[in-house]
């Protein structure tokens, strides 16, 4: 039996101890007509190497692809031993870490963990993981109207991703929270600064501020900060984990810092997998860690003054507090928590400014030669990070297929997000993509134009 | 378990101290510190902050359980003990002496319903069967 | 010692960063970091060092027996793993378009339609990371439900006092009031109070069957009729799944809307803390508020659903669609079992906990509901023995690591005091459990001849008793270089 051990000696003597005939029995008191009939759309089971073949055909089937997408989840490369390590059995394998003097392994990486995610943000603490950065962005939101205890409005630029905003839409909407989206200056792809005020006319609990933005702009973080504290409301960062080895963090942003700061951790050494498992980040101010969702670790020592970790802060979740806890998360994304620790200590600070800044660096040459394309124009004028928004002069769907078909995947369609950015791709060249790599889209992209035309 | 003649209770595990001025002082029991074990963390209400009568108004924190503190009259609230908010363990040390707020009432005669020290005997004999 | 106490400055491990910092650099400077964030710098050889290190501290599945209660830890099959990490699943991008990914869309179809089949439910929705999100998905379904009525004045959910902290959490973080109501002498429901709950105002009943006192809500069908005569809808935690799988169907018992756990019912790793994957199963009443993306299958050809398809879908979860990675464990794992493997499941799940409870009970031990088959799982109380010796439950619990086995889930469910949360799971071994068994009894003796040592448990572990109430009034979250 797949996975059972017991032989039938084995369950005879079991059953002769519970003093039952069958195993059936074990079940005599589920209702009788509540008993379930047949499985029918359950194949037989398979061996392992008849679904170790079945799997390999369908990956082959899904096969490789020279890939500019980015758009929220970024290919770069991860070290060999970041996944060698993470599925060792012991990590892998293993329980959030209730029993603390039995998961010191964790409980020690996720505390280097929060350190690292703090001070990479710039902020005083962090959590061990929520779900992924849109739901950690929702987690935000409901942390910022519980601090500031009046309003129940939330503001959110348009150029914040767009699944973000309708993720936080979808899990405030309960509480009455609203949600007031922001437009951006088209010409900068920014926030408008000067526009905000309009907004402001009633109170609001937080402005969420994104840095690089959705189009791979940059905002005008500091000015935006200072604004939001201006109104008496907190300011929510969402950011990038690899550019912030290149950008200010959050905590330095404007007078007194952002207060929260979110995100996607994925571009630490996790991979793409089609869109998960990833993990959110979320770091605060010292202030506000009562307010945190999700588990926090904290150093400690043992009963002999030896050092130590074990979960805290615990009263603020929902195994102890509840209905009043500041979440109902429980199950978090720990596995990918475990890669992202490895992945930082293996890279190093200089590793990640030079992950960020090849990347950087990569979408700068990829765009400087799209431009000079006839037919290819920059949407925005403002500086950005490792993303750019195009817009073509012919229409950009025929263009995604027929780079497709060459084994190129040439970025995503603004347009499915933003309907008046016709016609524009969001491209995104990482450390990933060679200067060859960078030739061969800017050539597909030349003759699918010329196709076109 | 010590349960002090002069103080008034209630059945979610106050004590309540009445002074002189007519102002009332608040606690937890010596029951409820025990059930919580270590304190950890105290969140007190604000200064100057109306409550109803049962009204949740602080918190307790231990290592393996939250309380809620419930306002045993309805008044305003007059003086917090921040010693006990920057050391939570004072409430393990002595928790008739550590008080958590002060209250002025808003009709004395709420005082009347408490129970007293016979009273909170007999209730929690009846919690412990 | 932490990672950053055996860093070096300027040590660097050169094969994994780009070579050079590159010359163009267009950030403005008011937008440029300053300072460089504290990660370790440090070779490669010390990072695998040191973190297989600290994995050797941790008990796992793969190291330990596991009993922890309410969280199925059975064995997480390793082709799982290695399958669902072939590079082309690893490398597509979640925006990639469909026609790219039809391999993968494929298991996803598939296990959509398997675990309909294996819940009885009209259709699922593979999105949520985890049970309590499933949960948030249920409950927003349910109010959806309820204001596409015009039914506004349903402000409250019912839940059981012996129910999972997540789903009191989860109603109210829905903007529900939760109605708490009691379980009767013999781990039940109570009937009465839930009757005397229910009303005009109800939205839903929140239930988990097994309950996580290891026992069959007998009068589902009952508690399901009460509820839907009132207007509210039934919630299924799907937590216990691993107990029933093949034997009762949810969709059966009359629920409208389940979260099934796939990190615990279908083996997929827990991973020191996740991720996990629950996917949402509904009635035909809730179908149009299933949240998105959905797998269809459409002329030979799979396609997520989206807004366009689904205009009344609650709306998104998650970034792209949920764990991903995840799902496809899960999907590997029932094609490893196949419809007989799921029926298996159940049956050696509920064999292994009852013979386990039987062997206890017969130790000396306090089983909390003795007149019940236990489900999957079973409670030991330790109430009497505290009351006489003063060990805890938390003090055997502990005594447990010193022998090599994790310990089971203690103080939960609340309402039982000083409780054991006991689950072997079906791939444990006979041996297996008469080891643990072999252990209780010794612990037992030591309760009896030496309390004092059982109190101040762990002793053979590499740290004693870890001090939790220091780590939470001294809070120190973060490591900082001045000490
Ligand atoms: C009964 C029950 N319900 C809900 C949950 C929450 O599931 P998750 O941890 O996946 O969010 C759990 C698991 O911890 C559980 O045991």
């Amino acid at each position: 039996m797949p996975f059972i051990p017991h032989t039938e000696e084995d369950v005879a003597e079991m059953l002769a101890s519970i003093g039952a005939k069958s195993i059936d029995e074990l079940f005599d008191e589920i209702p009788a007509e509540l008993k379930t009939g047949k499985l029918t759309q359950v194949p037989v089971g398979l061996s392992e190497m008849e679904i170790s073949r079945l799997m390999h055909g369908r990956a082959q089937k899904d096969g490789f692809y020279l890939s500019f997408i980015g758009a929220g989840a970024y290919e770069h490369h991860i070290p060999a031993a970041v996944w060698q390590i993470t599925t060792r059995g012991e990590f892998y394998s293993s329980y959030t870490p209730y029993q603390a003097e039995a998961s010191q392994g964790t409980l020690q990486l996720l505390y280097e963990y929060q350190t690292m995610m703090a001070s990479l943000n710039g902020m005083d603490v962090s959590n061990a993981s929520l779900y992924d950065g849109a739901s950690a962005l929702a987690e935000a939101a409901l942390m910022a109207v519980r601090q500031h205890r009046t309003s129940r409005r939330i503001l959110i630029p348009q150029t914040v991703h767009p699944i973000y905003r309708s993720v936080t839409r979808t899990i405030v909407r309960n509480q009455n929270i609203e949600v007031v989206e922001i437009p951006f200056d088209p010409a900068t792809g920014q926030v408008a600064i000067d526009k905000l005020d309009q907004f402001a006319q009633e109170e609001f609990a937080a402005l969420v501020i994104p840095q690089p933005n959705f189009f791979g702009v940059l905002e005008q973080v500091d000015a935006l900060t200072d604004w939001a504290h201006g109104k008496q409301s907190l300011a929510i960062a969402v950011v990038n984990p690899t550019s912030l080895a290149m950008l200010k963090p959050p905590g330095e942003w404007g007078q007194r810092g952002a207060d929260i700061a979110v995100g996607e951790g994925q571009p630490l050494g996790i991979p793409l997998s089609s869109g998960g498992p990833y993990f959110g980040f979320m770091a605060c101010k010292q202030e506000l860690v009562r307010q945190m969702p999700g588990r926090i670790i904290g150093r400690t020592t043992d009963l002999e003054g030896k050092e130590g970790f074990a979960l805290t802060l615990q009263a603020r979740e929902q195994h102890i507090r509840r209905s009043k806890a500041t979440s109902n998360i429980c199950t978090n994304q720990g596995l990918m928590v475990t890669a992202a620790t490895i992945y930082m200590s293996l890279i190093g600070p200089e590793g990640l400014y030079r992950v960020a800044a090849q990347s950087h660096a990569n979408t700068l040459a990829l765009v400087e030669q799209l431009e000079k394309l006839p037919g290819v124009k920059k949407v925005f004028g403002s500086p950005f990070f490792h993303e750019a928004a195009l817009q073509l002069s012919v229409p950009a769907d025929k263009v995604l297929n027929s780079l497709k078909a060459q084994g190129v995947l040439g970025g995503v369609l603004l347009e499915n997000y933003y309907p008046d950015l016709k016609n524009t791709l969001l491209v995104c060249a990482t450390e990933t993509k060679t200067a060859e790599d960078i030739g061969k889209y800017v050539e597909m992209l030349r003759l699918a134009l010329a196709a076109s035309a | 378990m010590s349960v002090p003649a002069e103080l008034k209770y209630t059945e979610s595990h106050e004590w309540v101290k009445v002074e002189a001025d007519g102002s009332v002082m608040v606690g937890i029991t010596q029951h409820a510190q025990e059930l919580l074990g270590d304190m950890v963390f105290v969140q007190l209400p604000d200064v100057g902050r109306t409550l109803a009568q049962r009204e949740d108004c602080a918190v307790v924190e231990s290592v393996k359980a939250a309380s809620d503190i419930y306002a045993p009259l309805g008044g305003e609230v007059i003086a917090i003990n921040t010693e006990v908010e920057a050391s939570p363990e004072k409430i393990n040390e002595d928790c008739y002496a550590a008080w958590l707020f002060r209250l002025k009432p808003a009709n004395a005669g709420e005082i009347s319903g408490l129970l007293d020290a016979s009273g909170y005997q007999k209730l929690l004999d009846s919690e412990a069967h | 010692m932490l990672i950053f106490e055996h860093s070096r400055k300027n040590r660097r491990n050169y094969s994994q960063a780009p070579s050079t910092r590159p010359a163009k650099n267009n950030i403005p400077d008011n937008l440029k970091r300053k300072t460089a964030p504290l990660l370790p710098e440090v070779s490669e050889m010390d990072t695998v060092r040191h973190y297989t290190r600290l994995s050797q501290k941790n008990f796992s599945i793969d190291t330990e027996f596991y009993p922890l209660g309410s969280c199925t830890m059975k064995y997480n099959p390793r082709a799982c793993n290695s399958l669902a990490m072939l590079p082309q699943f690893l490398s597509r991008h979640p925006l990639a378009p469909e026609d790219t990914g039809q391999g993968f869309l494929a298991c996803m179809y598939e296990l959509q339609e398997i675990l309909k089949d294996v819940t009885g439910m009209s259709a699922v929705s593979l999105t949520s990371m985890a049970g309590a999100q499933g949960e948030l998905i249920g409950i927003t379904m349910i109010r959806a439900y309820h204001e596409a009525r015009g039914d506004t004045e349903r402000t409250e959910i019912i839940i059981p006092d012996a129910a999972h902290g997540t789903n009191p959490a989860t109603a109210v973080m829905c903007g529900y009031k939760v109605i708490e109501i009691p379980t009767d002498r013999d781990g039940d429901v109570d009937m009465e109070a839930l009757k005397a709950a229910v009303g005009p105002r109800t939205a839903g009943l929140m239930l988990t069957n097994p309950s996580t006192l290891g026992v069959f809500e007998k009068k589902v069908a009952e508690m399901s009729r009460i509820v839907h005569e009132a207007g509210g809808l039934l919630y299924y935690d799907g937590a216990n799944l691993n107990a029933v799988l093949g034997k009762v169907k949810p969709g059966d018992m009359g629920f409208d809307v389940i979260h099934m756990n796939l990190h615990k019912t279908f083996s997929t790793p827990h991973g020191g803390g996740g991720p996990g994957a629950a996917p949402v199963g509904v009635a035909d009443c809730l179908l149009p508020y299933l949240p998105i993306p959905i797998v269809a299958y459409e002329q030979g050809v799979y396609r997520w659903l989206t807004e366009k398809d689904r205009p009344q879908s609650i709306g998104r979860l998650s970034a792209h669609m949920g764990n991903a990675g995840v799902l496809l464990r899960a999907y590997i794992y029932v094609r490893l079992l196949g419809a007989e493997g799921m029926f298996r499941i159940s049956e050696y799940a509920t064999l292994n906990a009852n013979y386990l409870m039987a062997e206890l009970r017969k130790l000396g031990f306090e089983i909390a509901y003795p007149n019940r088959r236990a489900s999957h799982e079973f409670i030991v109380t330790m109430k009497e023995i505290k009351d006489k010796t003063g060990v805890t439950a938390m003090n055997l619990a502990k005594r447990l690591l010193d022998k090599g086995f994790h310990a089971p889930t203690t103080y939960f469910p609340l309402l039982v005091p000083e409780c054991l949360l006991i689950e072997p799971a079906e791939t444990e071994s006979k041996e297996t459990l008469d080891r643990f068994v072999v252990a209780m009894k010794e612990i037992l003796d030591e309760i009896a001849t030496q309390p004092d040592m059982v109190k101040s448990a762990p002793h053979d572990m590499p740290l004693r008793k870890i001090d939790d109430v220091k780590a939470a009034r001294e809070l120190d979250l973060v490591w900082n270089p001045a000490g």
